[in-house]
């Protein structure tokens, strides 16, 4: 995924529920014409396995193929995400790669994006309340982590700095 | 002699059920280990027969609303749930959120649970919730989480809501109603304290606003008003059954059957399908391990564990026993818990088989799978080559656990000085 010049700015855009138009808006709005996109979304393992943890958990029902709800999840997974990328895509409108990984978030980003010479991504977290620890658990390791320049863009237009609270140390003027 | 053998047995059972080798049913072990240890006299054929006359109405019971669990789903009640939750999560006239959405899989999580039992929210309930949640494009993981641990914490309030409540129900002399009473309070109380730590543990996923595509239609899924109208005649018979001195287990029969005849007369479902959802192994390997435990109890384990749980049904009396319950379903499972317990605590009254009940039921959220045996034994296995992130989960559960024990033992506390124990 190494960019050169001659191959155009290599960017990865994470593709997250809820958030990705935002993310996919400003990839195309800050790369030039010939860069190379990979739209990258990745579906949490813990989720099915929680699913699948309840259904062991119902002891001496454990049989019956295509009872597992971990099974079904993992099958509702993938369709959503590779509906979801599609949709990406669409929006994206420009030939791009598709990249789906089953795993833990954060990492999975981060390893994918190592290469990249931009990674796009929306904030996550409680938006309600700005301060240190309003980046999910998520971005905040993204940010701290990635190895490349990253974009973090509102999923939202982004409130006016008239929001931001006064300085608790008083203008000396 | 008969000690070593009925606990060898019950070994055996238990590990084939964790194991189970080449997804052979739990009763291939535990219906032989119940004829050898009667046959080698560790438990005598009277006392095999007594627990199999007490066991053969709740695992009738359970039948009838695993039927009838199974032909709500052919129905599409849970369908429905969905897309009831699907439409009003995206609403223009409602606050839309994650937020939201959590608060009706909560109501519709804890009402599937108490009324078709904790099989039907895991099985059924669980893909649906989160078919909604990607269609809502919302995090899933708040939702999934809700739906495994309500099917635990949400089983308490009616006693076909978990099989451990069947057993304790039939235990503790209770009518229905009257168990319903005792247990509405700690249901609720367990509920809130659920929420309330769902919301702050999950405030960064609870953020993302719903962004259905405005290109999809929802399709249109009426609700199965016939399926809802026999349920709700089920639990009205359920407490008429009780106040007559009927079994309310023939109010479930009937149900299943009405929606039986009428799901076989449209040809909506096979005979065979029934049978299926029945479960009959399941069936077996409940009477089964129920005499092994009997021959365990009787054996010596009883008068081991007896000391261990506190006699009566005062305050500090509950906390204990509910913790004691909660531990011992944490080391294997609940039902072999309930099984052991509930003979030791009948004799204080009903007010201490509830406390059993809140622990079995609450304490599974604890670890991933309701028991530490069956965890270490997947670790172990390590499928699929990737353990399961166990942090979270656990995280989760030393949050919601202790927290929701020490509240529905107060509530239930409170319950039996003003219903009466």
């Amino acid at each position: 995924m190494a960019g050169s010049e001659s191959q155009g700015r290599s960017v990865v855009v994470w593709v997250c529920e809820g958030t990705w138009r935002a993310s996919v808006d400003a990839g195309l709005s800050v790369s030039p014409a010939g860069a190379r996109f990979t739209l990258l979304h990745v579906t949490p393992a813990e989720v099915a396995d929680a699913a699948h943890g309840a259904y062991l958990g119902l002891f001496g029902r454990g049989r019956g193929a295509g009872r597992d709800p971990g099974a079904r999840l993992d099958n509702l997974a993938a369709a959503s995400a590779g509906d979801l990328l599609a949709r990406a895509a669409d929006r994206l409108g420009r030939d791009c790669e598709k990249l789906e990984i089953h795993g833990h978030a954060e990492r999975a980003v981060v390893a994918a994006s190592a290469q990249a010479d931009l990674l796009v991504m929306a904030r996550d977290g409680d938006r309600s309340r700005l301060g240190p620890k309003s980046l999910g658990k998520a971005a905040r390791f993204v940010v701290d982590h990635a190895a490349c320049p990253v974009l973090l863009v509102w999923p939202e237009p982004a409130p006016d700095i008239g929001t931001i609270p006064p300085s608790p140390i008083s203008d000396p003027s | 002699m008969g000690e070593s053998i009925a606990l060898l047995a019950l070994v055996a059972v238990l590990a084939w059920a964790m194991i189970r080798p080449r997804g052979w049913p739990e009763a291939v072990v535990a219906v032989p280990a119940a004829v050898i240890l009667i046959a080698a006299g560790a438990i005598g054929g009277s006392g095999a027969i007594t627990e199999a006359r007490q066991l053969g109405p709740v695992i009738g019971f359970l039948a009838a609303i695993l039927v009838l669990a199974h032909l709500c789903d052919d129905d599409g009640l849970f369908q429905a749930c969905g897309a009831w939750m699907a439409r009003t999560g995206t609403s223009p006239r409602t606050a839309t959120g994650a937020r939201r959405l959590l608060a009706q899989v909560f109501v519709i999580a804890s009402v599937t649970t108490a009324v078709l039992s904790l099989d039907a929210t895991v099985v059924l309930l669980t893909p649906v919730v989160f078919a909604t949640a990607s269609r809502l494009e919302v995090r899933a993981k708040p939702q999934v989480y809700a739906c495994t641990h309500l099917a635990n914490s949400a089983s308490l309030l009616l006693p076909v809501s978990n099989l451990t409540n069947l057993l304790a129900f039939a235990a503790s002399g209770l009518a229905f109603p009257r168990f319903a009473a005792l247990m509405a309070l700690p249901w609720l109380a367990v509920i809130g304290t659920e929420y309330a730590v769902f919301t702050r543990f999950f405030a960064a996923d609870l953020s993302v606003r719903p962004r259905p595509d405005p290109d999809r239609r929802e399709k249109d899924t009426s609700l199965p008003v016939f399926t809802l109208a026999v349920l709700a005649l089920t639990l009205a018979g359920f407490a008429g059954a009780s106040a007559a001195g009927v079994n309310p287990a023939w109010a479930a029969l009937a149900g299943a059957a009405v929606l039986a005849v009428r799901a076989l007369a449209r040809h909506r479902v096979a005979p065979v399908a029934l049978i299926r959802a029945a479960d009959l192994p399941f069936l077996l390997f409940v009477l089964g391990l129920g005499i092994v435990v009997k021959a365990v109890v009787s054996n010596g384990l009883g008068t081991a564990i007896a000391p261990l749980l506190p006699a009566g049904t005062s305050l500090p009396a509950l906390l204990a026993t509910a913790a004691l319950a909660a531990a011992l379903a944490n080391v294997c499972n609940n039902l072999p818990a309930v099984l052991v317990l509930l003979p030791l605590a009948a004799p204080s009254g009903a007010g201490a088989v509830l406390a059993v009940l809140l622990g079995v039921n609450i304490g599974p959220n604890l670890s991933y799978t309701g028991s530490l045996a069956t965890l270490l034994w997947r670790r172990i296995l390590r499928q699929h080559g990737s353990a399961p992130d166990l942090g979270e989960f656990t995280r989760l559960g030393l949050l919601t656990v202790p927290a929701g024990l020490l509240v529905a033992v107060l509530a239930l506390w409170v319950s039996l000085h003003g219903v009466g124990g």
